[in-house]
Order: structure tokens, then sequence, then C-alpha cells
């Protein structure tokens, strides 16, 4: 196995804020620039720039300054880290609880034919 | 009751390390306990699709543990180790989960988890599955083991992880 660390918990902390979390959806439509982004939060523009900052060190957004308007776009990969393996569990755990419905009902229906 | 109306839910909190499953099993609870603590019934439903489980050591008993693989229809196989903390017939089962190797030695560089699963009567027996993590830092050692797939992403599945990462 190669180095494969991720550094995901950088992403675990970023994706913990609500505010954080709602740039992310927002992004998930498309890039945005910071003062659009910002416009629906009731906090200053320093403070919602430190929420920037913490998703573009989590590498969970990328920022362009163009002029003077700086423009954030959604790191697609970084999100589809935790994505996957969360997703990957639930399906595993999907199947072997249907597994075990199939067991119970075999085990169930044993029950019922010998009672003893 | 047929298989769809059983309830299945699964949800990540990232604030707290843990997930959360609720199932819903069409059984008398005691059935559903049996599956959950008799090696030969495990054996069954354990491994997810396409995997195979087999027990290599069960001493179901606060102390005791679980020792298993999981192996792939290639061949591969997966050792794990579930250490019974608790064990409260038919309600409760508190393990201490873990990667191991054949012999059933845990490999101390990987993070265990606790997995806490309740048993309850009704209609249906219910079984509610905690996983906690310690840390942050714990949780991503593991997925970063899990990374080997390495599959690409869309955006269509943005929407269904920030739904996980928001449910309580």
């Amino acid at each position: 196995m190669e180095n494969q660390s991720t550094h995901l918990d950088p992403l675990f902390h970023a994706l913990a804020d609500p505010t954080r979390r709602a740039v992310v959806a927002r992004l998930g439509q498309g890039p945005a620039s910071v003062s659009d982004l910002a416009a629906p939060f009731p906090m200053g523009l320093p403070a919602f720039l430190k929420h920037i900052t913490v998703l573009e060190e989590a590498g969970l957004i990328g920022t362009e300054k163009v002029g003077r308007v700086r423009t954030c776009t959604l790191q697609e990969d970084r999100l589809a880290a935790a994505e996957d393996w969360f997703r990957e569990q639930r399906e595993q755990w999907k199947s072997r609880y249907d597994q075990l419905d199939e067991l119970l009902a075999e085990l169930t229906k044993d029950t019922e034919n010998d009672k003893d | 009751m047929t298989k769809t109306d059983l309830r299945y839910t699964f949800a990540a909190d990232m604030q707290t390390n843990q997930i959360r499953m609720v199932r819903e099993f069409a059984a008398p609870r005691s059935t559903v306990w049996a599956c959950y603590s008799r090696p030969e019934l495990l054996d069954r439903w354990f491994a997810p699709e396409p995997l195979t489980a087999k027990t290599a050591h069960m001493d179901f008993r606060e102390g005791g543990h679980w020792h298993f693989s999981m192996t792939m229809p290639e061949g591969d196989t997966y050792w794990s180790r579930f250490d019974y903390q608790t064990i409260t017939p038919e309600s409760r089962i508190i393990t201490l989960d873990g990667f191991s190797d054949p012999e059933g030695g845990v490999n101390p560089d990987m993070p265990r988890s606790t997995v806490d699963m309740q048993f309850e009567d009704g209609e249906v027996t219910t079984v509610t599955t905690v996983t906690q993590y310690a840390s942050a830092e714990d949780l991503q050692a593991v997925i970063d083991m899990g990374m080997e797939a390495g599959i690409g992403s869309t955006l269509d599945r943005l929407d269904a992880l920030l739904a996980d990462l928001t449910s309580k």
C-alpha cells in the first residue's frame, strides 16, 4: 500500500460548522465570489473569511483572485473521500442486514415447524 | 411484514465521530440475539456481499472475543476481532472492534472503535448500533485505509453527504 494519507481530519473539522456546510452546499451549484457567498450570513467579512480559510486549508474549496474579486470553487475529490467511505459503510451494513433478514426468516420457519 | 417495511437508518455525525444505525427485523428478539451471538449464525450474515465470514474463535462472554475472517471471492482475506466488554442477554452488546491478524493479534497501528448494539422488542425487533471513534484522527485513519478502492465522485452525491453530516 502506497502512502494514501488524505489528511481527512481538517475535512471533518471544516464540515462540522453549519456556515461552512452552507458554503459547501452553495458551491455545489457552481463557483461564486466571496462577497456573494458571504451575503446570506449575519457576520462581518473578516469573520466570514476565516470560514473560507478553513475550507481552503481542508482542501474542500479552491480560491482564485482576479482583479478585486476572489472566486471560490468546490474541490470535488476532497468531499468524495469521506462521502465514499460513509456510503460504503452504509451499503456494507445494508448487505449484512439483508442477509440477516433471510437467515431470520429461515430460523423463524424452523421454529414453527418443530416446536421443542 | 415485508422486507421493505423494515426501517434502516444510517447517520454519520462528524462532530462526535459517530455512526448511528437503526434497523428493524421481522423476528423475535431472542432469534435476532442468537444471530448476533452464535458463531455458526454470525458466519452466515456478517460478511457483506460478496465476502464470506468464517469464525476462527468465539468466546461470547464479557472479556471474551470473536476472531473471524472475511474473504473475497478472489481469495483476499481480512481479519477482525471484536472484544466483548458488556453483554446483557438479549438486550445489549458493547464490543471493541478492531483489525487483526490471522493469529488473532490486534493491529496496534489501527484505531479501534466501540460498537454499542441495543436490542428492543416491539411489533418488530429493533437493533440500534452506535459506532464510536475516539477522535477525528482515528476516524481519519480508518477512512484512509478504506480509500484503497479509490473511486471517483460526482456532485450528485453532495446532497446525500450533507444530509448524512447534518442528521443526528
